[in-house]
């Protein structure tokens, strides 16, 4: 690798200030166009953040520019996944995590309320199956009221 | 050659060499011929210098006198636009300063892409011009000949696939940049055999017409 | 070997809640490059898919890309991929070793005949070399792969090594290596190249045949669209460096403390198509590039004998001063030569020329 050589390596101590990357600008953008979807029709909107070619430090610019809100969710399947309002109502952030706290996802959700969130119908058809369950467990202790 | 990543890297390889190769064997060829049938010696006392004159006319001759300006203003101002872009773009692009650098070991800042960028459409949009107007323009349609519209190929090929290339608007990438770096060294292969070769022997002729003119003590 | 369990009914069976159902099917589509709005179609195509039989043939290769894919950041997907598709055949993950671990093989392909994946990776000696050159117990890699692939469903070639033959390959090629699809004419092939691949991208791969039960959309050299169908120059982060001309002339130097762009380093990004600039290595942590190292092309045929990966994309890979000074030379002695033959030839045919007399010029009048 003679042109390996050849390359002169200086170290240059600088002042280096984080650079204003700016590529979280057209994220921005396109949370504008999701929350004016929502607000004429109704419809969600994702927003996969994976895909984003982000540069050091682009992430942490859009999560201060989009700010905290008053909600704040911790769903514990598989791992945490977190799921917080941004300051901007209808903007949903959902940070899913394994059990090791690594980050499998992130994605933005521009809705009334995250689907996550929700319980799912499946389950519901299930509900009452299992409320049974639990109330004849109940009932096979013993009863302090008889 | 059955894929694009195996013709990028033929033109970047031997057929580069061979390029390369046939340019020198051919134009130093040339030019030592030049050098060496020179003149016959004028026996006549020389009334001024020759080489000041000499140099000065390859520089001053880059101006067209008022006469030629009045008679074709449109060849004179083309002429010189995409002349003037064409070096731009071949000699103040990074990648060709690279290039350039790791065959003759020199390198100089370059102008930052965008501009190269621009410029190098405005180059494109004037060889156009004046191909139309060499069509349809009758004295130079019916002056022109087979080898004036081959050098036009030749010189507008390298220009427009860069262009392609660096836009990514030929896909994938390594046949759009083995297409540009093909059609550059078609245009080395055919240099030395033909008008091409005025790149270097119009300053040859400019320093001989200022020579001359300067040994007669006449301004030139 | 296979079960007749789907995915679904499996992931039930290990705990997993319908949310923690939806997560993973959210992951899986975020890892396929697929839009999040496509999560409930993989979660109902997921629900039923049935475990399909892989069986793992390592050839010429560095076990590099087997190590990239166990390294792969989510344990919980990968561990769900990996439990729900039976890995019957894996060299470096299997228990078994010597002739049980062959009739392992042979077994799983006799009971899954027409319906096994067989991932392929590293190149192997082609037909016209020494089988010699590398041999599983004792059989040459060519004819192993000539009877695996009998009974295939379909065939993934992992790695640039199996994919365009990577680094056996390069010149000069000692042992004739081949890539995996010079061999396969009659099955569906995909190439997931890379040096390693992203891990991401095999396992994206795999998940997509579980869903979908075919492989996803290719590009011109078989590779996934979803993630090579992006250069790397037209996703990097450094981008607007280029465009500006602002580009770090050495290693640690001002520019390339900034993050300017790596062109006058060697980078290959223009040429090369990977999703390492938007999934990055090591669960997003970092790439290449942004942690100040030019791109090597590592996902692209040839790369090897591209030119060296510290010179930029637009120097040429032979020794052109060599070429230039030599063809100069030649061409001067020629001209020169020439010149001198003509100068010498005027000069004789000027002392042999013979004045004409009057006598002659008025007989022709």
């Amino acid at each position: 690798m003679s042109r390996l050589a050849s390359i002169p390596v200086s170290v240059e101590p600088i002042e280096v200030s984080p650079r204003a990357w700016g590529n979280s600008l057209p994220i921005l953008h396109e949370v504008r166009h999701g929350l004016k979807r929502l607000a004429e029709s109704g419809e969600r909107t994702l927003i996969d953040l994976n895909a984003m070619p982000f540069g050091p430090g682009d992430e942490k610019r859009l999560f201060e520019l989009l700010g905290r809100g008053e909600v704040e969710a911790t769903i514990d399947a598989l791992g945490p996944t977190r799921v917080w309002e941004t300051a901007v109502p209808g903007v949903w952030l959902i940070d899913h995590c394994n059990l090791e706290g690594q980050r499998l996802a992130l994605h933005i959700e521009i809705a009334t309320i995250p689907d996550l969130l929700r319980t799912q119908r499946q389950d519901v058809q299930d509900a009452i199956s299992k409320l049974d369950a639990r109330i004849e467990a109940r009932a096979g202790d013993s009863d302090p009221t008889t | 050659m059955s894929n694009p990543m195996e013709f990028l890297l033929w033109t970047k390889g031997p057929m580069f060499d061979w390029a390369l190769a046939i340019f020198a064997v051919g134009l130093l060829a040339r030019i030592v011929e030049i050098f060496m049938l020179g003149r016959k010696h004028n026996y006549a006392a020389p009334k001024g210098g020759e080489w000041g004159p000499g140099f000065r006319t390859m520089i001053t001759r880059t101006v067209a006198d008022t006469g030629t300006f009045a008679r074709a203003p449109f060849d004179v101002v083309l002429g010189i636009v995409w002349h003037v872009g064409f070096l731009i773009v071949l000699l103040l692009f990074i990648p060709h300063i690279e290039l350039i650098n790791s065959v003759l070991g020199l390198g100089w800042p370059g102008l930052p892409n965008p501009v190269v960028d621009a410029i190098s459409a405005v180059t494109v949009v004037a060889l156009i011009a004046v191909l139309v107007h060499r069509i349809t323009h009758p004295v130079k349609k019916h002056i022109s000949t087979v080898e004036d519209y081959l050098m036009w190929i030749v010189t507008f090929l390298p220009l427009v696939t860069g262009y392609l290339a660096y836009h990514r608007l030929i896909n994938p990438y390594p046949l759009a940049l083995g297409l540009h770096i093909f059609s550059v060294e078609i245009f080395l292969i055919v240099l030395p055999f033909t008008k091409l070769t005025h790149i270097f022997t119009a300053f040859i002729a400019r320093w001989y017409n200022g020579a001359t003119f300067g040994r007669k003590g006449v301004e030139s | 070997m296979a079960a007749d369990k789907t995915l679904g009914e499996s992931l039930r069976e290990h705990g997993v809640s319908r949310r923690g159902f939806l997560k993973f099917c959210a992951a899986t589509a975020s890892m396929m490059a697929l839009p999040p709005s496509m999560v409930p179609a993989i979660a109902a195509a997921l629900e039923k898919a049935k475990r399909p039989s892989v069986i793992w043939l390592s050839f010429q290769e560095c076990t590099g890309c087997t190590e990239s894919l166990t390294r792969s950041h989510s344990p919980t997907v990968e561990d769900l991929i990996f439990d729900h598709i039976s890995l019957d055949y894996h060299h470096t993950l299997q228990a078994a070793a010597g002739d049980a671990a062959e009739h392992a093989r042979e077994q799983a392909m006799k009971e899954n005949f027409g319906e096994y994946l067989v991932v392929v990776d590293g190149s192997l000696p082609g037909p016209g070399s020494n089988p010699g050159y590398s041999t599983i117990a004792g059989r040459s890699n060519l004819q192993i792969l000539e009877e695996t692939l009998e009974g295939a469903a379909a065939v993934v070639a992992v790695g640039t090594c199996a994919a365009f033959g990577g680094l056996p390959k390069a010149d000069p090629n000692p042992t004739g290596a081949v890539a995996v699809q010079d061999i396969v004419k009659d099955k569906p092939l995909i190439n997931v190249s890379g040096c390693p691949p992203v891990p991401m991208v095999i396992t994206g791969v795999l998940t997509h045949y579980l869903t979908f039960g075919q492989l996803p959309e290719l590009d011109q050299y078989r590779r996934p669209l979803a993630f090579f169908g992006q250069s790397i120059h037209d996703r990097c982060y450094r981008r607007p460096f280029y465009d500006k001309g602002l580009f770090a002339e050495t290693f640690d130097d001002e520019g390339a403390q900034k993050g300017w762009c790596l062109y006058r380093l060697g980078c290959k990004g223009p040429m090369a198509y990977n999703a390492c600039a938007t999934m990055r290595w090591n669960a997003g942590t970092s790439w290449p590039i942004e942690a100040g190292h030019p791109c090597i092309g590592c996902s692209e045929p040839d790369f090897w004998d591209a030119g060296g990966f510290y010179n930029a994309l637009s120097v040429p890979t032979g020794n052109t001063t060599g070429a230039l000074l030599g063809a100069g030379l030649t061409g001067a002695i020629l001209g020169g030569a020439a010149t001198a033959l003509a100068k010498k030839k005027s000069k004789t045919e000027e002392t042999k020329r013979e004045p004409v007399k009057i006598d002659e010029l008025e007989q022709k009048l």
